[in-house]
């Protein structure tokens, strides 16, 4: 009967209307800036520079191997080596700039990156009032803590964490077995 | 002659000569529709109610928009420029023009005009008796030749027998 | 001159008094008031100002409010708040979207017809702010008393249809074409259940004035049933087909065809921007409330309250009640109904609509000659007659708009 279908549909609407004021499954609103929706274990956004200690510019763990900046895709990270006086390079970066407007949070250079120095980050609040100069991110502004990381993305910190740790242990053992072994040879070498 | 009814006296005549001197038809029609607003204008001047707005619901709302469409359907561009008219056409214009014209005058000029300067208030109900019952078979009359009109515009529109509707 | 002011004052005080002691006429008596204090030759133009300025000021007011209530109540229809940022819980949302439209640049393309395009909007509104001119607010609150006053909202309604044309045509882009040409289409194919619906109401008052046929609806019925004319059946079937002409004629959902955001890209609006927007979107707005003033003159009693003892409550606060009433159920079916298709939409008018319309004249008819009777179960008799003579009808047009069409394969023709 032409009319009826008309009718129920006023009540669905109805209803949805009433149950805004009272039914919070129904009402489901976040009022943004104020209230935030908490991200999953697993978002991300845009990568940053892990730092370990206090000092970002000493602890920082890049080593300007630049494998994230062969291996991105859009080319959005700009990698230049740290040099001494004498023109040795150092195992530092001089210049670490990331073009966040040119980056596709693919997190291949956290994959690539085997010093654990390039993580996803979870901010995304990252509107600028300037297209080009303020969107390209500095090693200053990419750096964040170790503890900044633990916070955003506790489980893959933890994990990266114990598996820095057990490398130390490994390496501190290997150096102490290098060391008994050198000094071992040190003593049996007659005078 | 106040001054209100020369100013709509100017509106209709503007409007009618704009109807007819503009290049784009658009434009004419739209024109038409100003000299028809200022028809109702004058009924209402003169006092006749229902006679201005049924002219206005009528001659602007819906003949206009006929017109309006048949422009539309019928011209092959909107902007196409004006054709050009022989000089034997233009006579025949004319002489159509001034035939027609005269008859007017002559019947304008021939009617008997009584005037009521008693401003007679005549409400809608008296019109509705009145045509209903002395004037009721010019109104039929009317009524059967605008279905007459109608039907031959269904039957114009409608796919031929055997022609399939595309 | 001392003696003259005091005078003045005097009167201003008695005038205060009468406002307050009769708030149901206070409208009236303090427009006299003012009218009173010119001199004799300017009081009717006086008068009309003030009757101008009182509806662009209510009507302009409403228009704010009803934007607002749209956007609210859409938003929790669809389960989210609406706006909320400007002001207190987004109430002065409407400013905003004032001050927006006044300072947004003014658009006119390149190839348009510049007159044509500038004095489109300014049809449009002027002819909406007419249809307003006749409606009886209240008690003695007409702003003009015309004795055809129906058919002069008619006749300025009919002149909105040239000005939508005008816009889109005008803008000379054929989403514009396209959307005036729907719009054209429709608005001429509903105003007749429109007209049909309407002249039911006229036809059992005997007066095309306004205010004759809300006098007619006042009283009550055994004492607690207002004499309403929807509370007949000719007059429950006239309101409904009156309301979907309504919707139709104002373009609203689900008759938005001529300004289909996805089709059309809002149709004859496409080329418009800044403040001539604002006067469409007016004109649509004040067009919408105009008509369902209408519908509560021709069917809701007008501003008669609807139970006796309520009868104190002044006749315009009734009216303008009756009146947010329908427009939240036009927000409200807004909010429910999809878009019709152009084939459904000139079925539901010609096929439907109208035919059901005739019927209900013919019922109206029955129903004027049957108030004569006299024998003991005449209401009962004439209820169910009138019933079965519009139910087995509608019955009939609703199940023939029903039927499932079985669909031919598509075929497309190209130009050749």
């Amino acid at each position: 009967m032409l009319g009826t279908g008309i009718i129920r549909g006023l009540v669905v609407t109805a209803r949805n209307f009433l149950g805004s004021f009272y039914d919070r499954r129904r009402f489901v609103t976040v009022f943004y800036p104020e209230q935030k929706v908490e991200m999953p274990e697993r978002f991300r956004s845009f990568p940053f520079l892990v730092y370990d200690g206090e000092d970002a510019v000493r602890g920082l763990r890049c080593v300007a191997c630049k494998i994230c900046e062969k291996n991105c895709p859009p080319q959005c990270i700009y990698i230049v080596q740290q040099r001494d006086e004498k023109g040795k390079p150092l195992k530092h970066p001089a210049v670490f700039d990331l073009d966040i407007s040119v980056c596709m949070s693919c997190g291949i250079c956290v994959e690539v990156c085997p010093f654990d120095s390039i993580k996803m980050d979870k901010v995304f609040e990252v509107a600028e009032s300037a297209r080009f100069e303020k969107l390209l991110f500095g090693k200053a502004a990419l750096s964040k803590s170790n503890a900044y990381y633990r916070s955003v993305s506790p489980a893959d910190a933890g994990e990266t964490d114990a598996r820095l740790e057990e490398e130390k242990k490994a390496a501190a053992a290997k150096a102490q077995a290098a060391a008994q072994k050198k000094s071992a040879a040190q003593a049996q070498e007659p005078q | 002659m106040s001054i209100s009814f020369i100013i709509i006296s100017m509106i209709i005549l503007l409007g009618a000569a704009a109807a007819v001197s503009f290049s784009n038809l658009i434009h004419c029609a739209l024109s038409l529709a100003v000299a028809m607003v200022g028809l109702a204008m004058l009924y209402l001047h003169l006092g006749a109610e229902f006679v201005g707005f049924t002219q206005v619901l009528v001659y602007v709302g819906a003949v206009s928009i006929v017109v309006l469409f048949a422009i539309l359907l019928t011209r092959p561009a909107p902007f196409s420029p004006g054709v050009h008219v022989p000089w034997h056409g233009r006579v025949t214009g004319i002489l159509v023009a001034g035939l027609v014209a005269g008859m007017l005058v002559g019947a304008v000029l021939g009617t008997p005009l009584t005037s009521h300067v008693g401003q007679r208030v005549i409400t809608v109900k008296q019109i509705g008796m009145e045509l209903m019952t002395t004037y009721a078979a010019p109104l039929e009359i009317v009524g059967l030749l605008l279905t007459a009109a109608l039907m031959g515009a269904v039957i114009l529109a409608a796919p031929e027998n055997g022609e399939k509707k595309p | 001159m001392n003696e003259l002011f005091s005078e003045w004052v005097r009167r201003a005080v008695e005038t205060l008094s009468e406002m307050l002691r009769n708030p149901d006429q206070a409208p009236v008596v303090g427009k006299a008031f003012i009218v009173s204090v010119f001199p004799e030759f300017l009081q009717g133009v006086v008068g009309a100002f003030i009757s101008i300025a009182a509806l662009i000021s209510v009507f302009g007011g409403l228009f704010a409010l009803l934007t607002l209530m749209e956007r609210k109540g859409l938003g929790r229809i669809q389960n989210r708040p609406g706006p909320n940022r400007v002001g207190p819980f987004g109430i002065l949302q409407p400013v905003a979207d004032g001050l927006k439209m006044l300072t947004k640049e003014d658009i006119v393309p390149f190839r348009a017809d510049a007159f044509l395009h500038f004095i489109a909007p300014v049809i449009l509104v002027m002819m909406s702010l007419l249809t307003l001119a006749v409606i009886p607010y209240g008690r003695n609150m007409a702003p003009i008393e015309l004795d055809s006053a129906l058919l002069f909202f008619f006749a300025a309604g009919a002149c909105t249809e040239l000005a939508v044309f005008l816009a889109g045509w005008a803008s000379r882009n054929k989403y514009s074409l396209l959307g005036a040409m729907r719009a054209i289409a429709q608005m001429i194919s509903y105003e007749l259940p429109l007209l049909l619906a309407s002249f039911s109401a006229v036809l059992l008052v005997g007066s095309l004035s306004l205010v004759s046929i809300v006098d007619s609806q006042g009283g009550f019925m055994l004492g607690v049933l207002p004499k309403w004319n929807v509370l007949t059946p000719w007059g429950f079937v006239g309101f409904i087909i009156f309301m979907i002409g309504a919707f139709a004629e104002s373009n609203r959902s689900p008759f938005d065809l001529p300004e289909a955001e996805s089709e059309l890209i809002a149709g004859h609006l496409t080329e418009y921007s800044g403040f001539k927007y604002a006067l469409f979107f007016m004109a649509e707005y004040i067009g919408m409330l105009a008509i369902s003033g209408l519908a509560v003159t021709l069917f809701l009693g007008g501003w008669h309250a609807p139970v006796p003892f309520l009868g104190w409550v002044p006749s315009y606060c009734w009216f303008f009640a009756k009146l947010l009433t329908l427009a939240c159920f036009f927000i409200w079916v807004r909010a429910t109904l999809p878009r019709l298709r152009a084939d459904q939409l000139m079925a539901l008018a010609w096929k439907c609509l109208i035919p059901l319309s005739f019927i209900n004249l013919g019922v109206t008819v029955f129903w004027h000659y049957s108030a004569a009777w006299s024998f003991a179960m005449a209401l009962p008799a004439r209820w169910g007659i009138a019933f079965l003579a519009l139910a087995v009808p509608y019955t009939f047009l609703a199940r023939q708009l029903g039927t499932k069409k079985t669909f031919a394969r598509r075929t497309y023709r190209f130009a050749e």
